[in-house]
């Protein structure tokens, strides 16, 4: 396409009198989102529930644009509140692709960003930093990890605050630009928006990501070793079985992410144990599997016993 | 006189949205579009006013265009540039450039003759609206 051929404007198309929804929603590819969602992240009821609600939301909301009934742009900044490791960046990013699909957000990228990306160090430097990752997300989808440290409540001179006036406006202002979803823990959350009621007004969407079970914890487990070739043995199964169950009632205990350091760990000691044996002649079955011994030399069981 | 200088000058001024299709067409190939602007828009005049930096990393038009709506509040009574710049290897340079917002009056260009030894002519080219001091040119503050 060239440059010049750019400049010519789009055409009105007229209002649509009917529509097969069927084929609509074949169209989009939404369906297809949505099944791997539900295939690949585990438990979560509640969300997936909420997110094939705003999917066939939008999807309604398309049509009703197309056939004239609505013209202005559904907010839809999101908050997602949960604890570490509940699956809150993977589900904005499958979030962004559902936008994308609809055409929601134009392009679909979805910027991480943490306080530190927003806020500045001295006087004047947030407005431009905080400006350039909105400029970043403008299209696409802005997540902000831990949004509760935007705000300081301690210190009043804190630059924080200015982020948030920039983000505020942009929000209100560019909504067909730009989507929003804020991230953090429930209760902090709560306080956050408490203190920063333009924020609670401007976002449609408040949604709580539960912890996970004991069996989806598992579940989790065995989907990450299958996605790096590995297995547990029966034995090893039923000792991370108890791990989890001791692991989840210790402080600092972050869910998915927990699970994922533990299998780390795990790996690491199976390849100690392998290696410990030189003379030995290893076979593919034994380079998969981790054995009971390498879940119970954690310290979680150490401390149980002790 | 209608200043004609970088793509598209000699059309009628684009509209939001087809500069917005412009930016995304830059951004599209990769290049990293940048906001200038000036009151002495002398053809030779080649540095303008940068307005921020360069952006790069963009993907969607609507941040150029909110860096262009902050620009034109505050010098909206200037010339006001886009250009793009490709930074891979071989071009490393300038590939649009254009004019997308210009003053209500634009006085034009004096053409002074000067005789030089053997009757030689030597051009010059003076803009009216140069003869007054930067910032007050185009009836701004």
């Amino acid at each position: 396409m060239s440059a010049l051929s750019a400049v010519q404007g789009v055409s009105e198309m007229p209002p649509v009198e009917k529509v097969d929804l069927r084929r609509e929603f074949n169209e989009v590819g939404i369906g297809e989102v949505l099944n791997q969602l539900d295939r690949e992240l585990i438990g979560l009821r509640p969300v997936k529930t909420r997110i094939r609600e705003i999917a066939s939301l939008l999807l309604i909301e398309r049509i009703r644009k197309r056939m004239n009934l609505t013209s202005d742009v559904p907010t839809l900044h999101m908050s997602f509140t949960g604890n570490p490791g509940t699956g809150k960046t993977t589900v904005a990013l499958r979030i962004a692709g559902i936008l994308h699909r609809l055409g929601f957000v134009r392009r679909g990228q979805v910027v991480s960003v943490t306080r530190d990306e927003l806020v500045g160090q001295y006087i004047g430097h947030t407005a431009p930093k905080t400006k350039e990752i909105l400029k970043k997300a403008m299209g696409g989808v802005l997540f902000i990890d831990e949004a509760y440290y935007l705000h300081r409540p301690d210190n009043e001179r804190d630059y924080g605050q200015e982020a948030i006036e920039i983000l505020l406006q942009v929000m209100e202002s560019q909504r067909e630009d730009l989507v929003v979803i804020l991230a953090g823990y429930g209760d902090r959350m709560d306080k956050f928006f408490a203190s920063n009621p333009g924020f609670r007004s401007r976002i449609a969407h408040h949604i709580d990501f539960p912890d996970y079970s004991d069996d989806d914890l598992l579940a989790i487990a065995e989907l990450m070793l299958r996605d790096m070739n590995y297995k547990f043995s029966s034995d090893a199964r039923e000792a991370f079985v108890r791990y989890i169950g001791l692991r989840k009632a210790q402080p600092m205990f972050s869910n998915a992410r927990s699970i994922r350091n533990a299998l780390d760990r795990m790996r690491l000691r199976q390849a100690n144990r392998l290696v410990a044996d030189l003379d030995r002649v290893l076979t593919a079955d034994d380079v998969v599997s981790l054995e009971a011994s390498d879940v119970l030399a954690s310290r979680v069981f150490m401390k149980a016993i002790g | 006189m209608r200043i004609t200088q970088g793509c598209f000058s000699f059309l009628p001024d684009l509209t939001d949205q087809q500069i917005t299709r412009q930016v995304q067409y830059c951004l599209e190939n990769g290049w990293a579009v940048n906001i200038e602007f000036t009151d002495d828009p002398h053809p030779r005049n080649n540095f303008w006013e940068m307005w921020g930096l360069p952006m790069f990393d963009l993907r969607d038009a609507a941040g150029v265009l909110m860096e262009l709506a902050e620009c034109r509040k505050v010098y909206g009574d200037r010339y006001i540039r886009l250009s793009a710049f490709d930074s891979s290897h071989g071009w490393e340079s300038v590939r649009l450039s254009f004019i997308v917002d210009r003053p209500k009056q634009e006085p034009g260009f004096r053409l002074d003759r000067h005789e030089v030894a053997g009757r030689n002519i030597r051009y010059t080219t003076t803009s009216y609206a140069a003869d007054r001091p930067e910032g007050q040119r185009y009836g701004g503050s």
